[in-house]
C-alpha cells in the first residue's frame, strides 16, 4: 500500500516536470531568452520538490504513525496485565500484529484477540492517516511550485542548490553508515555487558567460552563467557594465513616488479587478479572438501594425529586468498619507488638483487608493512572460510593440528542457532564490536604509516 | 692514488670472482624465489579450480531408469481430477516388484524403490496428466535415479568389473542358497582378495591385543606396589582379565593368518569383503562362501535352469569397495545392471540443475531459485549502490569544501572499505531487520528476514565504498581543462559536472561499479547474517520474497552430508565463477574500449 503512494508521488513528480516546462514556455511567450531558467529547470524545481515533501511526508509519516500505533497497543496491554513483564507484553503484542495480518501466534486468547481486532482497525487507520498526509504534503508542493514559475523566477539556481543538497547527503551517507554500525554494536554490547554484571574483564581474559549455557533470567554466567580461545583460534589461523601469504605475496610482487619479463607479467598479473575475485565462499568449501583431508591424509601417513577441521587447512586457504591482496599492495608501493633511486644504485655497481635489497624494499617498506595490516585485517574479518573449514568448539590449543574456532565463527553460531535472537544476540555483537575496533585499529595504523612516509622519496 | 694496474689486479683476483660469483648467486636466489612465490600461487589456483571441476564433472549428466510401466485405467481413473489424486508413487513400485520379484522381503523391497528418485513419480504424474490418452497402456517413461545410483553409475563407487574366466560352470540349484563350481581356477584372484581384507583384520585384531596388553602390564606394575593383599589381589585379577582378552585376541588374529596363508580352502564374504557376483542362466547368484573352483551363494534372482554354462554364458561381476563402504548395496546393483541388460539406462546432459530451485533430494536439486535470488539481490544493490556512489564521488571531487566534515567523510569511506563484511551483515540484521529504537521511535526493521530487498541493502552499503573510491579516481582523472572550457562558456558548476564531466568519467565509473558488484555478488557471510539462509524451494518473484543467492546455496549444500550433493555445490561454485569471470571481462573490457589517458 505504501509502496504504492511511493510510485504515485513519483508519477504526480512527472507530471509536474512536464506541467512546468510546458508552463514556463507559455509564459515566454514564444521568447525563449526571456526566461531566466530554461524551461526543463521550472519542471525540474517542481519535480523536485514534490519528490522531496511526498517522499518525505510518508517515510517519517510511517515511522512516527508506527511508533505511535504500537504504544496504544502496548497501552491497551499495559493496562489489562498491570504486573507482567515487559517481555510478556511483546510477546503479546507481537503475536496480536501477527493474529491482525493472518498470521500464527504462539498461543491466542481473548487479549491478544482483542488487541488483534484493535491493531487492525488502528492499521488501517494509519494506512490512511500516512496516505491523506503524503498526498497533502505532495499537493501542496505541486501547488506553490507551479505558482511560483515566472520569467524571473531562478528555477535554475534554486534546483541546483537542492541538487546539490542531495549530493551532500549522499555523501554524508558513509558517515550514517559507520554511525548505524556503531550504534547497532555499542547498544547490544552494552546489553551484554549488563548481562555478565559488567564484568568486562571476565570476557576479555576469561578461558572458557560457552555464553549460551549460563543464561539465566536475562543474566549470563560471567565464568562462561571469556573470549580468550576465539581470539587465540582468530590469532592461529591469523598468523598461519599470513605465514603463506607474506612470503610468497611479497616475492611474486618483488620479482614482478623488477625481475620478470614482460611476458611473465602478462599472464602472471592476471592470474593473482583471478585469485583475488574469487568469492570467500568458493575457498571456504576448497578448504573444507580439498585441503583438510589431505592434510589429515598426509598428517596421519607421517603418524600424526590431525582433527578434521584442522586450523593448518583453514589458515592455509586463507593467506592463499590473501597472496594477491599483499602482492598487489606490494607491487604498487614497490613501482612507486622513484627510477632513480635505481639508478643511481645500478651507477654504483649494484646487482639488481642488491638495488632490491638495500635500495627499493627500504624505501617501499612503510607501504609494505601497512599492506601486511591491512591483510592481518582481512584475515582476522574473514568468515566463510573458517566457518566452513574451522571447528566450532572453543578449544583452548597452540596446535595447528587441532581444531580451533574463531571470532566470526561464533558469530555465525550464535546468529544462526537456535537460540532465540534476544539471548544469542548480545554476545554476538560484542564480539562483532570487538572485530570492528580491532580490523578498524589496523586500519586506521595501516594507513596513517602510508601517510607518514609516503612522501619522503618524491 | 691507486694505479689501474693494481685496481685490476684487485678486481680480476680469484677472490673478487668469488665474491661476484656470490653476489650473482644471491641475485640468481632472489629471481628463484619470486619465480617459486608465482608457481605456488598458480599452483594453488590450479588446485582450487581443478579441483572444483572435477568434482562438478559428476553433476553434468544425470541417470534415467526406463523401465516399461503400464498405466492400469482401474488404478488411475478417467478424469483429470482422477488422475491427479492417483498414487503414482504406488504405480512405480508396483512396477519395480514386478520385474525383481525375488526382492520380495521387507528390507530388499526398501533397496528396490531406493534406485528411483523421490522426484520421480510426480514426473509420472506431470507426464500422464498432459497425455491423458496413455492411461490403460504402457509407456517408456524415464524415471530420475536416485543420487546413489546416478554416482554408482557414473563410477563414483568404483567400477563392477568383469572378471575374465575359463572355465565351465555348474550350479546346483536355481533357487535360495546353492552352490557354483566351475571346471577351472576362475575365482582364485578373488579368493586372494578376501584372504588379504583377512590380514588387515588380523592386523587390527594384533593392535587390539597389544593394548590389552598394555592394560595387563600397567595393572600387575600397579599390583606390585599395592598397599595390601587385598588391593594386589584385585589388581591382579584386572591383570588376569587383560592377559585373557589379550589370548583370546591373538588366537583369533594367529586363526586369521593361518587362513590367509593357507592356499586354497573355502574363506566367508560378508559385508566388508569385495562382492562377489554371478550372472548365470538368467539369473544372479551373490557368493557367500568362496573357493578357488566354485563358490557358495545366495540367489538374488532366480536362475532359469540348473544346466552348467560354457565359459562365454556366464558373467563373473567383482565390486571391490565393499558393500558397507559404499551408499548402494548388491542388490540395488543387480537391479540397475539388469535394467541396463534391457538398455533401460540412460544419461542425459543435467538441463534440471539449471532450471530447478533447491531440494533436499541431490538429484532434485538446481540452482535456479538462488540464481534469480541473486539477480533480484544484485538489482537492489545496483539500484542503491551506483546513484548513491556516484552523486557522493561528485560531491567529493567537484563541491566539496576543504573542512574537517569533508577530511571525516573521506577517513569515513576508507575505513568502511576494510570493515569486515560479517559486521555489515550484524548491521544489516538490527537495523533492516530487527530494527533499533533511538529517541524512542523504532527506526528501521521494516525489512522481512531473507527477502532480496534486505539482502541488496546490506551489499549496497558494502559497496558503497568501492563505487565511489573509483567514481572519484575516474573523476579526478578528467582534465581541468575541460571543467575550464565550460565553465568558459558560461556553464554552472552543475552543468560542468553532470554534462561534461560525468559522461567522460562514465567508463571508469562503471569499471569501479562492476567490480564492486562482482564482489557483492560473491558475498555470503552478511547474507548469512541476515537470515538469507532459509530452504527455499520457490523461484523468488520479486524483492520481497523469500529468496537464497548463489553464493549461499554453495554454502548450504556444502554443509549437507550427501555425496551427491558434493558435485552440486562444485557445479554452483563453476556456474557462479563464470558469473564473475563474465563481469570482470566485462570491466576489462569497458576499461580497454572507452577509457581514455589524458
Amino acid at each position: 500500500m505504501l509502496s504504492i503512494a511511493a510510485v504515485l508521488v513519483l508519477a504526480l513528480a512527472v507530471g509536474a516536470y512536464y506541467a512546468g516546462q510546458s508552463r514556463a514556455t507559455r509564459l515566454a511567450g514564444g521568447r525563449l531568452a526571456a526566461l531566466h531558467s530554461r524551461p526543463t529547470y521550472h519542471g525540474l524545481y517542481s519535480a523536485l520538490w514534490i519528490l522531496i515533501a511526498g517522499w518525505g511526508a510518508l517515510l517519517i509519516a510511517s515511522i512516527v504513525s508506527r511508533s505511535m500505533v504500537d504504544g496504544a497497543l502496548m497501552e491497551m496491554i499495559e493496562a489489562a496485565l498491570p504486573d507482567s513483564r515487559f517481555i510478556e507484553r511483546q510477546l503479546i503484542l507481537s503475536d496480536a500484529k501477527s493474529l491482525a495480518r493472518g498470521g500464527i501466534a504462539s498461543s491466542t486468547d481473548d487479549l491478544r484477540q482483542q488487541v488483534a481486532e484493535r491493531a487492525a482497525s488502528l492499521g488501517l487507520t494509519r494506512v490512511f492517516a500516512v496516505l491523506l498526509l503524503t498526498a497533502a504534503a505532495a499537493g501542496v508542493a505541486f501547488w506553490r511550485t507551479q505558482s511560483q514559475i515566472a520569467v524571473d523566477w531562478r528555477a535554475r539556481n534554486r534546483s541546483e542548490r537542492i541538487i546539490q543538497t542531495i549530493l551532500w547527503v549522499s555523501a554524508v551517507i558513509a558517515i550514517l553508515t559507520t554511525i548505524g554500525i556503531v550504534l547497532s554494536l555499542v547498544g547490544e554490547t552494552l546489553i551484554f555487558f549488563s548481562r555478565i554484571d559488567w564484568q568486562v574483564f571476565s570476557y576479555l581474559f576469561g578461558t572458557t567460552w560457552s555464553p549460551l549455557s549460563g543464561v539465566f533470567e536475562g543474566t549470563m554466567d560471567p565464568a562462561k563467557v571469556g573470549a580468550v580461545p576465539l581470539f587465540l583460534g582468530t590469532f592461529m589461523i591469523t598468523l598461519i594465513a599470513m605465514l603463506v601469504a607474506v612470503p610468497i605475496g611479497l616475492f611474486a610482487a618483488i620479482y614482478l616488479s623488477d625481475f620478470a619479463p614482460k611476458s611473465v607479467r602478462a599472464w602472471a598479473k592476471p592470474m593473482l587478479e583471478i585469485l583475488a575475485g574469487i568469492p570467500t565462499v568458493v575457498y571456504g568449501f576448497f578448504a573444507a572438501i580439498t585441503v583438510a583431508p589431505w592434510i589429515r591424509g598426509t598428517g596421519e601417513a607421517i603418524g600424526l594425529s590431525v582433527a578434521s577441521e584442522s586450523a593448518l587447512a583453514a589458515g592455509v586457504v586463507m593467506g592463499i586468498m590473501i597472496i594477491p591482496f599483499i602482492s598487489s599492495l606490494s607491487d604498487d608501493v614497490i613501482n612507486s619507488v622513484p627510477q632513480s633511486l635505481r639508478d643511481g644504485s645500478y651507477g654504483l655497481g649494484a646487482t639488481r638483487g642488491e638495488t632490491m635489497r638495500q635500495v627499493v624494499l627500504p624505501a617501499a617498506l612503510p607501504g609494505i608493512v601497512s599492506a601486511v595490516l591491512l591483510g592481518i585485517s582481512r584475515a582476522v574479518g574473514e568468515t566463510m572460510i573458517v566457518v566452513m573449514a574451522a571447528g566450532q568448539g572453543a578449544n583452548l590449543t597452540l596446535n595447528p593440528l587441532d581444531a580451533v574456532t574463531t571470532v566470526t565463527v561464533q558469530i555465525v553460531a550464535l546468529i544462526t542457532g537456535d537460540t532465540e535472537a534476544d539471548t544469542a544476540a548480545a554476545p554476538a555483537f560484542t564480539l562483532g564490536f570487538t572485530l570492528f575496533v580491532v580490523t578498524l585499529a589496523l586500519n586506521v595504523v595501516a594507513l596513517r604509516i602510508v601517510r607518514r612516509y609516503r612522501e619522503m622519496y618524491d | 692514488m691507486v694505479s689501474m694496474t693494481d685496481l685490476s689486479a684487485q678486481h680480476g683476483s680469484a677472490a673478487a670472482s668469488r665474491r661476484l660469483k656470490a653476489r650473482r648467486a644471491a641475485d640468481f636466489r632472489l629471481k628463484l624465489y619470486g619465480i617459486i612465490a608465482i608457481a605456488l600461487a598458480g599452483l594453488a589456483l590450479i588446485a582450487l579450480l581443478g579441483s572444483t571441476v572435477m568434482k562438478a564433472s559428476l553433476a553434468v549428466t544425470e541417470h534415467y531408469l526406463t523401465p516399461t510401466l503400464s498405466l492400469p485405467a482401474e488404478d488411475l481413473g478417467a478424469t483429470p481430477e482422477d488422475l491427479a489424486r492417483a498414487n503414482y508413487d504406488g504405480l512405480v513400485k508396483a512396477q519395480l516388484r514386478a520385474m525383481f520379484p525375488s526382492m520380495s522381503d521387507r528390507r530388499s523391497r526398501r533397496e528396490l524403490y531406493g534406485i528411483v528418485s523421490s522426484g520421480a513419480s510426480f514426473e509420472l504424474r506431470d507426464h500422464v496428466l498432459a497425455n491423458p490418452d496413455a492411461v490403460g497402456g504402457a509407456v517408456d517413461f524415464p524415471l530420475l535415479a536416485s543420487d546413489d545410483v546416478d554416482l554408482y553409475l557414473k563410477g563414483d563407487f568404483g567400477d563392477l568389473r568383469k572378471v575374465r574366466h575359463s572355465g565351465d560352470l555348474s550350479p546346483t540349484g536355481t533357487e535360495g542358497t546353492i552352490e557354483l563350481l566351475s571346471t577351472s581356477n576362475d575365482f582364485v584372484d578373488q579368493l586372494l582378495a578376501v584372504k588379504a581384507t583377512l590380514l588387515d583384520a588380523a592386523a587390527l585384531l594384533r593392535r587390539q591385543a597389544d593394548r590389552q596388553e598394555a592394560g595387563r602390564a600397567f595393572r600387575a606394575a600397579e599390583a606390585a606396589e599395592a598397599a595390601d593383599d587385598a588391593a594386589r589381589e584385585g589388581f591382579l585379577a584386572q591383570a588376569e582379565a587383560f592377559a585373557a582378552e589379550r589370548d583370546r585376541l591373538n588366537a583369533e588374529a594367529d586363526d586369521l593368518e593361518m587362513r590367509a596363508a593357507r592356499p586354497g580352502g573355502q574363506e566367508a564374504l560378508d559385508n566388508s569383503t569385495p562382492s562377489v557376483m554371478v550372472r548365470i542362466n538368467g539369473g544372479v547368484v551373490k557368493a557367500t562362501e568362496l573357493s578357488a573352483t566354485g563358490l557358495v551363494g545366495e540367489t538374488l534372482i532366480p536362475l532359469d535352469s540348473d544346466a552348467a554354462a560354457s565359459p562365454e554364458d556366464w558373467v563373473l561381476w567383482v565390486m571391490d569397495t565393499p558393500e558397507r563402504a559404499r551408499k548402494i548395496s548388491d542388490k540395488q546393483i543387480v537391479a540397475v545392471e539388469i535394467l541396463r541388460e534391457q538398455g533401460a539406462v540412460s544419461s542425459r546432459f543435467n538441463t534440471r540443475f539449471f532450471t530447478a530451485g533447491d531440494s533436499r533430494e541431490p538429484e532434485l536439486a538446481g540452482i535456479w531459485g538462488a540464481a534469480v535470488g541473486s539477480f533480484w539481490t544484485m538489482l537492489v544493490t545496483f539500484c542503491l549502490a551506483f546513484p548513491i556512489g556516484v552523486l557522493a564521488a561528485i560531491y567529493l571531487e567537484e563541491f566539496a569544501p576543504k573542512n574537517r566534515l569533508t577530511d571525516f567523510i573521506e577517513v569515513n569511506i576508507n575505513n568502511l572499505a576494510a570493515v569486515p563484511s560479517i559486521v555489515f551483515g550484524l548491521l544489516g540484521l538490527s537495523i533492516f531487520v530487527a530494527g533499533i529504537s533511538v529517541f524512542g521511535i523504532e527506526i528501521g526493521g521494516f525489512m522481512p528476514r531473507s527477502a532480496p530487498v534486505a539482502g541488496g541493502a546490506v551489499l549496497a552499503l558494502m559497496t558503497l565504498p568501492t563505487i565511489i573510491i573509483a567514481s572519484r579516481a575516474s573523476i579526478r582523472a578528467v582534465p581541468p581543462s575541460i571543467r575550464d572550457a565550460a565553465l568558459g562558456l558560461g556553464a554552472s558548476k552543475l552543468q560542468t559536472s553532470f554534462h561534461h564531466v560525468l559522461p567522460l568519467a562514465m567508463p571508469g565509473i562503471l569499471t569501479g561499479t562492476i567490480i564492486g558488484m562482482a564482489q557483492a555478488l560473491g558475498e555470503t557471510a552478511p547474507l548469512i547474517m541476515i537470515g538469507m539462509v532459509a530452504f527455499i524451494v520457490d523461484i523468488p518473484g520479486g524483492i520481497t520474497d523469500s529468496a537464497t543467492v548463489l553464493p549461499v546455496q554453495v554454502f548450504r549444500w556444502s554443509d549437507f552430508p550427501e555425496r551427491g550433493f558434493e558435485a552440486r555445490t562444485a557445479a554452483a561454485i563453476c556456474v557462479l565463477l563464470v558469473f564473475l569471470v563474465f563481469m570482470n571481462a566485462l570491466a576489462v573490457f569497458l576499461r580497454r574500449r572507452f577509457e581514455r589517458r589524458w
